[in-house]
Parts: C-alpha cells; structure tokens; sequence
C-alpha cells in the first residue's frame, strides 16, 4: 500500500435490476432473492452466509460478484485445524532468522560504542520492533482481502468445515472488517471487502457468526429459472431439448434420493447430451448417462425404475410449455 | 501501519437509528418522533424517491415484535439491520421486503419457514389489507396524542375524527377497521398472550373506541319509547353486535399472532422440567419432538470435536521437528493435545411394570444416544435381561419400543437376576473404557439385589453411573435397594426429566479418558 493512491472508491451498484444485469453479464442467473442479497449486503456493509445443497451456485456467485464488479477474488478454504497463522498471516521466520544473521555484525558496531548493557538496550531500543515489521508479515487469505485498495470479494468457503474457535475467531473481521495483530496492531480494511461465506450446514454454525451475517438460502431452481441457467452455461443447446431435460431433473428431484441431482449436474448432463449430438431425450440414452445426474449406486439403482415414466412426463411436460 | 485508512462510506452511518429491537413490549410507544430518519441517497437517485414516514418505522418495530413472539430469535443489532434494510428498498414491494427481512432476520431453515408464516400472518392482516388510504390518514394523527387518559374519550377528544356513533352510523368500515386499529394499539394487543384473556381484550378496545357513549345513547334512544326511535335503536344495536364480532374477531387473530411461539416455548420449557412419570399421552408427540431435538443438539457438539488443545505443555519432539528448517530455532511451537474419545457406553435400562411409563422416554433417548455415540450398547431388563441394541439400531423408534416392550417390559423387576444376565452373557466386553448406566428405581421386589455384580462391573468398568427416576427420598423405602448398589456406583443422580438427563450426558460426554 502506498500513500500516492487515489482514496480508495468501492463499486457503487445502485439497484437490485443492476445486480440482475450484471451477475448475467457474469454468467450468473440470479433469482431474485440472490440479486436482493447482494444488493443488501452492499449497502449494509454486512457479510453474506450462503447456504444450501452442494452444486447450487454458492461458490459461483462469489466469483460471479467479482468478475462483474472486477474485484479480486480471494477465497479460503475451510476445513477442520485451519487456524489465524494460515488464514490471517504468518511470519516470516527464515527471512527474520537471515536477516538477523545478516545484521549481527551491523548490530555489533551499532552498539559497540555503548559503555554497559542499559545504553546498549537503549540503542536496540531506539531502532523498534524492525523484526516485527510489516516487511516480515506473510499475509494470508483474510489479510490481503483487507489490504486490496479498490475491496475485495472474500470467499469463505465452507464454513461449516471449520472449528469453532475459527468461527469466533472470524467475528472481528465480520462485523468490522478489520483484525488485531498483536505484534502490530488492528489492521482496518481500506475499503470493506464483500464477504461471502458459503455452508453445507453439516454442522450448526454459531449465533454470534449468524447474527453478523445476512442468511440467504439458495435452493434449487425452479424450472424457468433452471432452463436460464443452463442456456447461459450451455450455449449451443437446442430449446426443445433444453425444456425436456430441466423437466427431467425437476422430476428426479421430487424421488426420494441420497443426493439430488443439482444445478452443477444438470449443467454436466446438458454438456453431454450436447456432446453427443442429441435433439431430444431419449429413454436408452438417460439410462445410460444416469450417472453423471446421480452420484450414489442406490441413487442410480432407484432412478432407474423411474426412467421410463419420467421420460414421458418431462417430454410431455416440455411440449405443453412450449 | 502508516497508512492512514479513509473511513468507510456507510451509507446513513450519521444519522440517527431508532432501535425497534431495543424497546421492549411495556413502553408500547404512542410517540410521534420515532423518526427512521436513516435515508441512502445513492440508492434513492436512482428509484423514485421514497418518503418514510414515522409510521413506516411502526409496522416494522411491531412485526418484530411479533417475530419474537413467534419464536424467532432476533438480537437488537438485527433490529437494527433490518431497519437500515427496509430503508433501503422501502414497503412498496411486498415481495423484496419479504426476501429482504427474510435475509436479515431468519438464520436457519427452520426459522425461513416460521418467518415465512409469521410474515404471511402479519403483514395480510396489518399493513397491506386494503384499506391502506383510511390508516394512513388516522393512525399517525391518533398516535400524536400521548398519554391519554384511559375511558372511552378519546373518540371525541379527536377534533377532526369522528366519533364512533357517526362512523356506526354511516357504516364507514374502512375508518372503522382504522379505529379498530388504533384502539387495539393503544390497549397494548401484542401482549395478549392466553385464550382466556380474548373477552378482556375484545372489552377493552371496544371502550377505547367509546362503546360506552352508545350503549348510553342506545339506553336513551330506547327509553324514548318513540316509534321512530325504536328503529333507530334497532339499527344501531344491530351495528353494534357486528362490530363486537369484528373485534372479537381481530382479537383471535391477535392472540393467533402474539400467543404462538410463546405457549409453544412455554410448553417445551415445562416439559423439559415435568417428571417424565407424570406426562400424560397427549404430550407423547411433542415429547418425541423434543428428545431428538436434545438428541440432535448433542451430536452436532460432540460429533465433530474430539480433540482439546492443552495449552502450557510443550510437545518437544513436534515443536522440533517443526522448526528444522530454521535450525531447530523453535518459531512455532507445538502444544500437547489432549483427545477426548467418544465414550464407550453400555446402557441398562429397566422397562419392568414401575417404571414403565419413564422407561418409554428412556429408550426414546437411547434411542437418540445411538445417532450420537458410536460405541454403544444397549440392554433392556426386567425379570432378565436381553441385549437391544440392534433393535434400537435398526428399527423405527416407535417400531423398536413396541418391540422391547413386548418382549421383556411391564414384568415384575427382578435386578439381582438381570443383573446375572448381564455377568453372564457380556462382562467379558466390559473394558476399562465402557461406562456403564444403569437407568432403574432399584426396586426388586424383595428379592436378592446381587450388588456383589455392580461391584465386579464397577472393578472392570471405567465407571458406572446409575439413574434413578425416584426422587431421593424415596431411596432405600420399602423394597428399594438403591443405597446397597450406591456405594460401588461412580455417579449416583436422580434423574427423572428430560432436562436431568441432558444434564448428564453432557457430562458424560465432556469427561476425558
């Protein structure tokens, strides 16, 4: 960070339509309830906690705000044992121990002159904490998304997977984006990033990290909004085709399964069928690309029985839409 | 840092915030200057402008009254989130406010679904019903008046309003329903919490809207005794009984509103504390909800953490090994852990004619224990003993009670033979790890307690801890032998609600090896 930048200026978006606009632009379908998040959360200056089944679009929608509002994306990942010195910033040791080697000599003259300890200590003294200095600062995910002069967009991805003593630990940077290192200080952010953290909720996450936070739940798709997301990721798919299979999925996901079928993998399945050249679904042809949608034996095993009828009833259903 | 940060644009960070959330049911605010003053001008440039008026900001303080009420948790920083919030995008559009509040006030699913209802039931009943232009006009003018005298003046006290005759008389609904508003307001409805308090609530609005000058009028009109006074008399007590129907009508809806989240909480707290012997079947549903609710809540605290960092004793051989890169220059040091293993657990649960009706709940959360601990195993015992755990394993909770039960509950108990059952057929998998619990009044009949096998169990075991549903005074009446196996027990309690036996198995759970 110099002093020569221009007062630091975070991105203005000025209505919800905007964010509509622009996550498109992005390549994001947002409904409306995600536009209003965002939205929110940029005027209230508060964090996002993104929840939902996995393959919904909760880590895109972070890279998705900052590719639209050409904000650097600095994402961090969580899992169990993660701590402050690997998601806040870490010390330099080989450097500190080089550089004090380095300087024993200069050191030595330095205080050569000095009659007894105390001037010694005196002299050392007038120099500062030159080993704890910035310089020596390794900053991690959470320090670098403070330090970003135009803001960042903070990914923090599934939080769930952290301890609890890093959820506690996450609240001063939450609620005022700015965190204490003892040897320095509290570092403030020069423009507050947006924060998004991301949950598969296996565990419950605490109040004091919720009450922070705006709570959105991105569940899946609802036909149209599906079909948008799909024509968006998948450009070359025929509309027939594109309208049978999102019937197809938003049938699937009415079964009794271990793991629905998500938006990621009715993408993949739209790449196949687009892949292989299909017009319309066929029954064989599901079958047998039945596990790119499901990811669990039983899952497939259940499916299966199913095919035949919800094949006719997603190309049914495709044909009194159109 | 020498750089100098520039404060943060925030948008309204100046001005001044009511806080909604800060001011409690008793101060029912009947104040003009609750002002949401808090105004985003970029956000405004780019929409048509959108006044707030003062009685913007009291639809949104009583609808988080009511969230509370409901059973939302909602702390006055979210209060004060969700002004800040409808600021922004204003009333205008129900359905962004409705996602707006959603994202600021519900944190968790449940809690989507009982602020969806919540919404639904308020903001139909209140703010959006269709006559918007009439309240506009009434309620902030009636709210100007504070500290008003309590009677039914307050009609007329109103300048420009009219009384409540005049609008029975034209049969104004919509400034009716206004005034119904106002004086339902000012007799505090959000605090109606029992059904029993609907006809004191119904009574008191009514005389807050002056019911009392046209009973008054009624009486004189009817003591006239004229013709054309009878008619007169006749319509107006006619209007009267429809507006006491509206009014009981909104008071239901009221206590609808207030009462829900808050008899349901109540109940749940007075269940947790009731002797499990003395619940009744009616509460049987809500118990169940209730056990695997605590059931649920132990295994998302102790599924995951298993481990406890031990700060103050350095781990030599880890902090070394660390540090070679620097020459063993110990930068970062490594602590010694301690780890907590999931307890190893066996369970002794007595399903005999006397406890039957606790051991039901017993089992239930035995039940939920085997979603939580990996290492447990069950038994079930009252002539003898047999082993449950896989009935409990695999088995709906409800199947698998109606199985035990039939199989050895409601028999005579009989702990010195159980207890042989157990010697028996599993002393051998009793290790230095298992905890034993053993759940029963110790009642046998007469016959011999064998606390000669406690104490073998308890030599072997890590500890034994037994439950008691009898309260302790009734320890060691009449065949009760609990005080010949206390002496070999680690952990003796009584333990005869929901809440005990959270209580202890918390502490099981937290104790380390």
């Amino acid at each position: 960070m110099t002093n020569s930048e221009q007062p630091a200026q975070r991105p203005m978006i000025r209505s919800i339509e905007e964010v509509d606009a622009g996550l498109g632009a992005a390549g994001y379908i947002a409904s409306r309830q995600i536009s209003t998040a965002i939205y929110i959360a940029h005027h209230l200056q508060k964090p996002i906690l993104v929840e939902g089944p996995a393959g919904v679009g909760k880590t895109e929608l972070a890279k998705s705000v900052a590719s639209w509002l050409t904000l650097p994306l600095i994402r961090m990942q969580c899992y169990e044992g993660l701590d402050e010195s690997k998601a806040l910033y870490e010390w330099k040791y080989g450097k500190q121990l080089l550089y004090t080697q380095i300087l024993r000599d200069k050191v030595g003259t330095l205080i050569g002159d000095a009659d007894d300890l105390g001037t010694a200590l005196a002299k050392l003294h007038a120099f500062g904490d030159v080993f704890f200095s910035k310089n020596f600062l390794e900053p991690r995910p959470l320090l670098r998304a403070l330090e970003q002069p135009r803001g960042a967009v903070l990914l923090i991805d599934e939080i769930d997977k952290s301890d609890q003593e890093f959820e506690a630990f996450l609240l001063e940077l939450l609620s005022d984006y700015q965190v204490t290192i003892p040897e320095i200080g509290t570092v403030t952010a020069a423009v507050p990033p947006i924060v998004v953290l991301t949950s598969n909720s296996t565990r419950d996450l605490g109040d004091a990290l919720k009450r922070r936070c705006l709570h959105l739940h991105i569940g899946f798709p609802d036909e149209k909004l599906e079909a948008r997301i799909i024509a968006s990721r998948v450009p070359g798919i025929d509309a027939r085709l594109l309208a049978q299979l999102v019937a197809f999925v938003q049938q699937l996901r009415t079964l009794d399964l271990k793991k629905p079928p998500s938006v990621s993998e009715s993408i993949d399945w739209a790449r196949v069928m687009v892949l292989m050249h299909m017009a319309v679904l066929a029954e064989d042809m599901v079958r047998d690309t039945l596990n790119v949608l499901l990811k669990f034996e039983s899952d497939i095993e259940a499916a299966r029985k199913h095919v035949a009828s919800l094949t006719h009833k997603a190309l049914q259903a495709a044909v009194s839409d159109s | 840092m020498s750089t100098p940060f520039p404060e943060p644009p925030r948008p309204g960070g100046d001005s001044t915030l009511p806080s909604p959330a800060g001011r409690r049911v008793g101060d029912e605010g009947i104040n003009a200057t609750v002002t949401v003053s808090i105004r985003d001008t970029r956000a405004v440039a780019s929409r048509p402008p959108m006044p707030i008026r003062a009685s913007a900001s009291e639809p949104l303080r009583r609808f988080l009254q009511v969230a509370r009420g409901a059973g939302l948790r909602i702390s006055a920083a979210e209060g004060i989130d969700a002004a800040r919030a409808v600021d922004l995008i204003g009333f205008a559009d129900r359905t962004m406010l409705k996602d707006t509040l959603g994202l600021v006030l519900a944190k968790t699913a449940d809690e989507k679904v009982l602020y969806d209802e919540t919404f639904e039931l308020y903001f139909r009943r209140d703010e959006f019903a269709g006559g918007q232009s009439a309240k506009t006009e009434s309620v902030p003018e009636a709210r100007g008046v504070p500290g008003r005298t309590p009677g039914g003046r307050d009609a007329a006290e109103h300048a420009g309003e009219p009384s409540l005759s005049e609008l029975l008389e034209r049969d104004d609904r919509a400034a009716l329903a206004a005034a119904l508003e106002v004086a339902a307001r000012e007799v505090g409805i959000e605090k109606i919490r029992l059904l029993t308090q609907k006809n004191l609530y119904t009574r008191r609005i009514l005389d807050r809207m002056g019911l009392r000058e046209i009973e008054e009028a009624l009486e004189a009109l009817r003591s006239r005794g004229t013709p054309d006074d009878d008619a007169r008399a006749q319509a107006l007590a006619e209007r009267i009984e429809r507006l006491w129907d509206s009014v009981r009508d909104f008071v239901e809806r009221g206590l609808m509103l207030y009462a829900r989240g808050e008899t349901e909480q109540f109940r749940e707290r007075l269940l947790k504390s009731t002797r499990l012997a003395n619940i009744d079947r009616s509460q049987h549903e809500r118990m169940r909800v209730l056990v695997r609710k605590m059931a649920k809540r132990l295994a998302t605290r102790y599924a995951v953490k298993r481990r406890r960092r031990q700060r103050g004793q350095l781990d030599i051989r880890r902090t070394l090994r660390r540090n070679m890169g620097w020459g063993g220059v110990p930068f970062i040091t490594a602590w010694k852990q301690k780890r907590i293993d999931k307890p190893r657990v066996m369970v002794l649960c007595d399903v005999s004619g006397s406890v039957a009706w606790v051991a039901q709940f017993l089992l239930m959360f035995i039940y939920a224990l085997t979603e939580v601990l990996a290492d447990i195993r069950s038994f079930a015992y009252s002539g003898s003993l047999i082993e449950v755990s896989d009935a409990l394993e695999k088995q709906t909770i409800d199947q698998a009670i109606a199985h035990i039960m039939t199989t050895v509950g409601f028999g005579s108990s009989n702990y010195g033979a159980a207890l042989a059952d157990f010697e028996d057929g599993w002393m051998e998998h009793v290790t230095n790890k298992t905890t034993v619990i053993i759940l029963g009044d110790a009642r046998g009949n007469g016959t011999d307690p064998r606390a000669d096998i406690v104490d073998r169990v308890a030599q072997r075991a890590k500890r034994i801890v037994w439950l008691n549903p009898e309260p302790r005074s009734a320890w060691g009446t009449g065949d009760s032998d609990m005080y010949r196996y206390a002496p070999y027990c680690n952990l003796v309690r009584v333990c005869n609600t929901l809440d005990d036996l959270e209580r202890v198995i918390t502490g099981l759970l937290e104790t380390p090896n």
